[in-house]
């Protein structure tokens, strides 16, 4: 594995510090009603990103697919914030122009390949984009993200067969936040450790501490390099916490305060923030630098995204077909 | 009479039918601890337990095929799909099990089941969580598909839809669950294949049915202004349909606008053309006008979602082209 240095652990503490700030902005601005529709925040989950990172190869050779909660990944991924917040005001500097919205931020070119919102109906397209990579011979490898609700859908099933019996180059990721919605984990299954269904395909697996993003890495690394080597797909339980609510319209009575504050204690960006107090890399000038920058980035995003454009009505039909001149059927 | 949301009408309806039969159970994803998704089912897991009120995993395909076996050994199941976007994932089982068993069968298995949610449109919610199907459920012989837009037509007619020994395909709106409306203090049914006329008119007749009529309603205040006066006919239930209501309608006024949240292309606006063409051609004195949702599917961005929404200047616009006038 690439080595974690001390430029990893800065790295790491200004990444999802920025992760952390977007999201939180992104809630302010929803309840101004400036974003609409469904939001979904990934506060507390940023130690999986940070680690997956780590380990892949950006710039369009391994890629991410994920479900709605997926504003931070493209931008760990390279994608310009200032396109994440624009789409998501539905604006026509978005990286889908205004089209996709909070659940469905994509970017080809990062490696980024959404954003989906039928829960589950991401894990066979992951499956899928292996399957071209290996057709291609490309090197690549597919992370595939879902939630631990998603683990419920048969796609899940289906696809864990065929791409173990295909050896398909991917890494399946659930992160089981302990909720999907309001329904614990508990409550959805017979058995509580989730990463054990791979078993039933004989697919490499296990537990995974990841509100650390070492504990991400390391195991990312292995399962990244048995997917390189042919050997293919894992299957990795996350073990993870969202400290939001499942969307902004979440009263939360599935679960106590305490619980949420358990959890923040193991903070993946407190625990990166410790070891960079602990070793020194790090003065609390620059720490406070960090926090500063993070907050006119922020900043910058936002003016960004009010500034820019709505897209022309005509947009509504220029993107449904490759076909140039499609007859659209008249509607009114 | 009483004044209840929308989303009490729905409970009102479920709870009184599953006291009377011990048969009826609902399930689905967060109905029973979480109250529904949209609290739609607010009490029913204290009152009826966790036997008859079952949170499901998110399993579409799964609990909506179980719930349709159970009808084969006597069971009578209400399935919520969080939306009918999600019924998708299972569409399978309703398709080639609920809608099929029965005939297949030689008439051993009857089906009686009501799988319900929300359909079409709920604010800037993108692609996939905006679209309707009443017409692809209707498309399909075996199952029956009903669209209320009021607290008062929901209870009675998904009462009704709960009795009923056929599947019933039972369309609501998020944006409609906190409407409120008048409701009997007792019971009452509302038979399925009724349509119902919402406001009487003479010069043109409108047929709309679910959330989208309230476009009509806006739409015929302003026209009454301007002396144009348009009557309002709700179908209430797409499949079958009653037929018979708006044909009535059309030979009084003479003209017909189908306003419907749906794409274009053969929608039930393109069944009730051809109906009326079909029964009343000698009575129509102007081309029949529909509105749709945009040939595309729904985009996130508020303008385009504007533009893609069929709303009430659109109606104003499509009756006074029946009417010849600007
Ligand atoms: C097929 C389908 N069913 C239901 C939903 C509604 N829904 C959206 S998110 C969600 C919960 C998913 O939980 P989980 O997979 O644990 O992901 P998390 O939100 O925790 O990240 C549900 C039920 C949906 N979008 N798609
Ligand atoms: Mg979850």
């Amino acid at each position: 594995m690439k080595e974690i240095t001390k430029e990893t652990y800065i790295n790491w503490y200004k990444d999802m510090l920025f992760w952390r700030k977007f999201e939180d902005k992104l809630a302010a601005v929803y309840i101004q009603q400036k974003v609409r529709g469904f939001l979904h925040l990934y506060n507390g989950q940023e130690a999986i990103l940070a680690g997956c990172l780590h380990v892949m190869e950006l710039g369009g050779k391994d890629k991410m697919i994920t479900a709605y909660r997926n504003h931070v990944q493209p931008i760990g991924m390279g994608v310009d914030p200032k396109r994440v917040m624009a789409e998501l005001y539905g604006k026509s500097t978005g990286t889908s122009h205004g089209m996709g919205g909070s659940m469905h931020i994509f970017s080809k070119e990062h490696g980024f390949y959404g954003g989906h919102g039928i829960v589950g109906g991401q894990i066979p397209l992951g499956a899928g984009m292996a399957f071209g990579d290996k057709y291609h011979n490309t090197g690549g490898v597919t992370i595939c993200c879902f939630g631990d609700g998603a683990a419920r859908q048969g796609s899940l099933h289906e696809t864990f067969n065929m791409a173990m019996l295909w050896k398909l180059p991917v890494v399946f990721i659930v992160e089981n936040n302990g909720y999907a919605m309001g329904t614990s984990v508990e409550r959805t299954a017979n058995h509580q450790d989730i990463w054990k269904l791979g078993l039933g395909y004989e697919m490499p697996c296990g537990p995974v501490d990841a509100m650390n993003p070492i504990k991400v890495a390391e195991a990312m690394d292995e399962a990244m390099e048995r997917a390189r080597r042919g050997d293919g797909p894992t299957f990795l339980e996350m073990k993870t916490y969202r400290y939001r609510g499942h969307s902004m319209s979440d009263a939360q009575h599935y679960r106590t305060k305490e619980e949420v504050e358990e959890y923040k204690k193991i903070d993946p960006i407190t625990q990166v923030l410790d070891i960079i107090k602990e070793e020194k890399y790090l003065t609390d000038e620059e720490i406070k630098q960090i926090d500063k920058d993070v907050k006119n980035k922020v900043a910058e995003c936002e003016k960004f995204a009010e500034e820019s454009p709505y897209p022309d009505k005509q947009q509504l039909y220029d993107m449904v077909y490759e076909q140039e001149n499609y007859p659209f059927v008249k509607h009114k | 009479m009483k004044t209840i949301q929308f989303r009490e009408a729905i409970c009102e309806a479920m709870s009184e039918e599953m006291r009377m039969d011990e048969s009826i159970y609902l399930i689905g994803e967060e109905v029973a601890e979480y109250n529904g998704a949209y609290k739609a089912s607010k009490g029913m897991l204290d009152e009826f337990g966790e036997k008859r009120v079952i949170d499901a995993p998110i399993a579409e395909l799964g609990f909506g095929g179980i719930a349709v076996g159970s009808t084969m050994t006597g069971n009578r199941p209400i399935v919520e799909y969080m939306t009918f976007n999600f019924a998708l994932v299972g569409i399978d089982q309703i398709i080639n099990n609920a809608a099929k068993i029965r005939q297949m069968s030689g008439g051993q298995f009857p089906c009686p089941i009501v799988f319900r949610g929300p359909t079409a449109s709920a604010g800037q919610l993108g692609a996939t969580h905006s679209q309707a199907f009443e017409n692809w459920f209707a498309n399909t012989p075996g199952l029956k598909v009903v669209v209320p837009s009021n607290p008062y037509d929901a209870k009675g007619l998904l009462k009704a839809a709960i009795r009923d020994n056929d599947p019933v395909i039972f369309m609501e709106s998020e944006q409609m669950y906190g409407d409120k409306g008048e409701v009997p203090e007792g019971e009452y049914i509302i038979p399925l294949g009724v349509a119902d006329i919402k406001r009487k008119g003479t010069d043109v007749t409108v047929v709309s049915f679910g959330k989208i009529i309230k476009e009509a309603y806006k739409a015929a205040e302003i026209l009454e202004k301007e002396g144009i006066s348009i009557e309002i006919i709700d179908l209430r239930t797409v499949r079958p349909m009653d037929t018979k209501a708006i044909i009535e309608s059309v030979k009084k006024t003479n003209r017909l606008v189908i306003l419907e949240e749906a794409w274009p292309f053969g929608s039930v606006a393109t069944e009730i053309a051809y109906r009326v063409q079909e029964q009343a051609f000698d009575y129509l004195d102007a081309p029949i006008q529909r509105i749709n949702t945009a040939d595309t599917p729904a985009a996130y961005s508020p303008v385009l979602m504007e533009e893609w929404l069929p709303n009430a200047q659109d109606v104003i616009e499509a009756v006074k082209a029946t009417l010849y006038v600007k």
